[in-house]
């Protein structure tokens, strides 16, 4: 049954992603890749990353679609037509896409319990965790105590990248408005 | 279950590569973007189908409950959700920065301004 949910929003997933890349309406566009975090969100619960899932559908859906709004305000709705050819970036694309799917011959079938990937940490994490960080939820005791300087580092990229944002829009605009205000 | 072992794989993989095509194909740094975070949300999808555990449940404990599906990657893609908004609004101020300076954001046309410098 999950697996059958999974194949239908996988499918859909699919849809939405070629829409994109049809559309030339850039609203559309943005709505789309809106539609298509939502769609990752519910595969997210399918698949038992309920965490992951709410910010996919807070951050994901919400803030980056806004954000992408916010810029097509600025720059305009509707993109040129191209004027190349696209035989070259297809070429690229179908011969990479054939080297990741041919890198994935021999990986372990989806849902496997003998994985390489659950035999090293993960079962340490769910046996320990209730004795050495006392919540239940297994995400966020590794999340916030076993990789708390990852949770750090994070915060150092998202810093950087709020003082760049401000470099580029905030502080200029700012001058602006006193030039404007001397004239 | 054997046909579909390698499905979800599969799928992540046209995914990415559609948003891949649409970084490089599209003139538009919009557009690119939208291609780049299309790419992004493929790459959340591949880890957590590797997570999965046939059987398992979401790695909340409680009573009762013995198999769990893999905890690590949901705490590796939560990191890379909130970092990926944080360097798309990067970009997307990038883009509005070219905006103001070149009063376009088609790639060629920004080409053509420089080369008539």
């Amino acid at each position: 049954m999950v697996e059958a949910v999974n194949i239908v929003l996988l499918g859909l997933l699919v849809i939405t992603a070629v829409a994109a890349i049809r559309l030339h309406d850039l609203f559309a566009v943005v709505m789309m890749f809106g539609i298509y975090s939502l769609l990752a969100a519910t595969v997210f619960v399918v698949l038992d990353a309920v965490d992951v899932a709410f910010t996919e559908a807070a951050v994901g859906v919400g803030i980056s679609t806004i954000l992408m709004l916010t810029t097509l305000g600025l720059v305009g709705r509707w993109e040129r037509r191209p004027v190349h050819r696209p035989f070259l970036p297809l070429l690229v694309v179908v011969v990479t896409g054939a080297a990741l799917i041919y890198g994935t011959l021999d990986m372990p079938h989806f849902g496997d319990p003998d994985a390489p990937v659950h035999q090293h940490v993960a079962p340490r994490y769910l046996e320990q965790s209730p004795d050495e960080i006392g919540i239940p939820n297994v995400v966020t005791g590794v999340l916030a105590s076993y990789r708390g300087y990852d949770t750090l580092g994070e915060l150092t990229v998202i810093f950087t990248a709020g003082v760049g944002v401000l470099a580029l829009l905030g502080i200029r605009r700012r001058r602006q408005d006193e030039a404007t205000r001397e004239r | 279950m054997n046909v579909f072992g390698l499905y979800n794989y599969w799928i992540v993989i046209f995914l990415m590569m559609t948003g891949f095509y649409v970084v490089i194909s599209s003139g538009n740094l919009v557009k690119k973007i939208v291609g780049l975070s299309l790419f992004q949300a493929s790459v959340f999808i591949l880890y957590i189908s590797l997570g999965k555990i046939t059987g398992g449940t979401v790695p909340i404990l409680r009573e009762g409950i013995t198999l769990y599906s893999n905890p690590l990657p949901h705490v590796l893609i939560l990191t890379a959700i909130v970092v990926g908004v944080s360097t798309t609004a990067l970009g997307l101020a990038l883009v509005v920065r070219i905006k103001e300076a070149y009063d376009t954001v088609e790639e060629d046309e920004i080409h053509q301004q420089d080369e008539s410098l």
